[in-house]
């Protein structure tokens, strides 16, 4: 579903990305970890189409469409979600006013109609359990005096609301404690189906004890130096990001 | 014929004219007040940035020379704001009160005319209170009000009872021939154990030019609690100075709303003068520009009793070539220890031409005092607009979801639900930007 070639991008001027290849097909889940400064959260907002980064060369396809070529509120219209490592305080904003417009904007793109309140109010009631998240939480304004797991279960409540064909996941258990990684990955876990990709991106191979990812790639100087199975993911945590860059020299 | 001339001449009129009012002495010293100071330009301190002196080189016509009002009630229907069937309503059109649109549904409220309160059971109250605003307004402006006050009106609220239906105030401007200069003058006296609600707009009818200036002066006694909602959403052709004088002279409530949607200049004076122990004033404002218009938001807090309260938000979102001023100054007195005071000025530009000068003005005087100041000039945040679009969300409705956002907080702050609902509405309207 997801094809990136070649991918280069930076910001003024200094390449972050240096070619990046990656495939991911319905149903997988892949991973991909790197020590700080790697380029995981470029190529998270490179995908969403954050404006900030300069793609310079290569390809990402969506579904047979050129990602690159829309804006990002399309890209979320085609199914793509990133769920945000630092998710942004809105003020008078409610999570549910949120939800509201994002669910019927996107239902606008794909040319459907609106979601009637009860339809609205039904679905958010079932995603709320999925997540453990309150109806106090989602009436506040978006984020602002949320705790960092509460922000992190936001997220994952707007992607189960958005249901999107491939989530993005941008370092979703940093600064999470155990138990609100549990609650976090289970809610990944139960929105897991044979037609969604999920991308991992995480410095830790922790969340991939609850997240079992189907592939695990690694992530160095903006470029991706080694790829296999989970097992992967446990040798880094086991042996640290210098034996891949002993193995590169 | 200079300004001062042009008023003098028109001043002398009507002193001749009320030579029994008791007003009348009153009026001669607002009127060498003028004389000395006359229409502040920007050389002034307290008007800097907002030049009103421009529109006196042009030829006014004088409210004392109109005799013959043109405007009919339904003339009004345009203006109306919601909740007007159950409301009092006072209607002043080029400066005059006219009763004949008028209203009154509450036997808590007495509407009559300034002149006759003066030499009624509520002269103590004309003399104590009217022309007070004075005090704080060392320009010609104010004074040129006080100067032509004629047929002001005075509100009392008996002491004890809860004004049922809101006072509705409509300042309209018949511009249809000539322009206009119009000065609507009101006193309120809020009873002890009162509670009031006032919600005022300005209109103006026609295209020629309005300028407004108009000076509401409230005494709050004690126990009482008001609530003033001002609405600004008037023709381009408008200029407004609207000074609103709120004496605390109890230990009371105040809470005061400006919401300024357009109008092409608009200049609100807002003072509280606390002058009693545990008052409490909240001060919030909105304002929403866009074109070139200008709008600026000048508010004194005058602490001068000790354990006093005030809350002061204000919040800009300014557009195109439109230019804002907020000027906050908090006064706490030697005596008004334990004061709290707040102010908050936040501002959003939307535009590279738009401007905003902020700026808070501390004067205190006393040693235990909580008070606290800040104001930001800033744009959109990229960063939210981004994670708004990354959930579908165009554009568009993420920059208006992201401003209505923004001004949620100083809407919240209007207690009535109907005219909350009212200003959400052209607030909402107004951020479409499309």
């Amino acid at each position: 579903m997801l094809s990136i070639k070649d991918l280069r991008a930076g910001i003024e001027e200094r390449e972050i990305l240096k070619g990046i290849n990656l495939d991911i097909k319905p149903g997988e889940v892949h991973a991909i970890m790197g020590p700080n400064g790697s380029g995981k959260s470029t190529l998270a907002s490179v995908l969403a189409g954050k404006q900030d980064y300069e793609v310079t060369g290569g390809s990402v396809t969506f579904e047979g469409k050129d990602l690159l070529e829309l804006a990002p509120e399309e890209r979320a219209g085609e199914g793509i979600f990133l769920s945000f490592q630092y998710p942004v305080e809105i003020p008078g904003l409610s999570t549910t006013n949120f939800m509201k417009t994002a669910v019927n904007e996107i239902r606008k793109y794909r040319g459907q109609d609106e979601l009637d309140a009860v339809s609205f109010l039904k679905k958010m009631k079932e995603k709320m359990a999925l997540v453990e998240i309150d109806q106090s939480m989602l009436s506040r304004s978006l984020n602002e005096g949320f705790s960092g797991g509460e922000k992190k279960r936001n997220e994952i409540f707007q992607m189960a609301m958005l249901e999107p064909k491939l989530a993005i996941l941008d370092e979703t258990d940093s600064g999470l404690d155990i138990d609100a990684i549990r609650i976090v990955a289970n809610g990944v876990n139960k929105l897991r189906t044979p037609e969604n990709g999920i991308l991992v991106i995480t410095h830790y191979q922790r969340l991939l004890d609850y997240i079992v990812p189907d592939f695990v790639h690694v992530l160095y100087n903006g470029r991706i130096v080694k790829s296999g199975t989970k097992e992967l993911a446990y040798e880094l945590e086991e042996r640290g990001y210098d034996f891949i860059k002993s193995e590169l020299a | 014929m200079d300004t001062i001339t042009y008023f003098k001449d028109r001043f002398e009129k009507l002193q001749e004219q009320q030579l029994d009012s008791r007003l009348k002495s009153l009026r001669d010293g607002a009127f060498s007040a003028f004389e000395q100071t006359g229409i502040p330009t920007v050389k002034h301190e307290e008007w800097k940035y907002t030049r009103i002196s421009d529109f006196f080189s042009k030829d006014y016509h004088f409210t004392t020379d109109l005799q013959e009002q043109q405007f009919r009630a339904t003339e009004l229907q345009p203006f109306l704001l919601p909740g007007h069937e159950n409301a009092n309503i006072i209607v002043f059109v080029n400066g005059h009160y006219h009763a004949e649109h008028s209203v009154l549904r509450s036997e808590e409220l007495e509407i009559i005319s300034l002149e006759a309160a003066a030499h009624n059971q509520y002269a103590g109250i004309v003399e104590t209170h009217l022309g007070h605003s004075a005090d704080y307004h060392k320009d010609g402006i104010n004074a040129l009000n006080t100067a032509f006050i004629q047929e002001g009106v005075f509100i009392h609220i008996q002491k004890g009872k809860t004004v049922n239906h809101p006072v509705y105030i409509y300042n309209v401007t018949d511009a249809r021939s000539g322009n206009i200069f119009a000065q609507p003058r009101a006193l309120v006296h809020v009873g002890e154990n009162a509670q009031v609600e006032i919600l005022e707009t300005f209109a103006t009818i026609g295209a020629d030019e309005s300028f407004t200036n108009q000076v509401f002066e409230i005494a709050v006694e004690e126990n009482a609690v008001l609530s003033l909602y001002k609405i600004q959403n008037d023709a381009a052709n408008s200029t407004i100075v609207s000074t609103t004088h709120v004496h605390q002279v109890g230990k009371s409530v105040a809470n005061v709303v400006t919401i300024s949607l357009s109008g092409g200049l608009v200049r609100n004076n807002l003072n509280m003068v606390m002058s009693a122990p545990y008052c409490e004033a909240n001060l919030s404002g909105l304002y929403l520009q866009s074109g070139h218009t200008h709008v600026d938001n000048h508010t004194v807090v005058d602490n001068r009793q000790p354990n006093c309260l005030s809350n002061e938000l204000y919040k800009g979102i300014m557009n195109g070539h439109a230019t804002g001023v907020f000027n906050g100054k908090i006064f706490v007195r030697q005596i008004a220890q334990k004061t709290n005071a707040y102010q908050t000025n936040k501002n959003i530009l939307l535009s590279g031409n738009a401007t905003v000068n902020t700026k808070p003005q501390l004067e205190i005087f006393a040693d235990d005092v909580k008070c606290s100041h800040g104001c930001t000039v800033g744009r959109l945040d990229e960063e939210a607009l981004f994670y708004l679009k990354a959930r579908g969300i165009s554009e568009a409705t993420a920059r208006s979801l992201l401003l209505h956002g923004f001004a949620l907080d100083v809407l919240e702050k209007i207690g009535s639900e109907d005219v909350r609902q009212y200003v959400n509405k052209l607030v909402t309207a107004s951020l479409n930007l499309g």
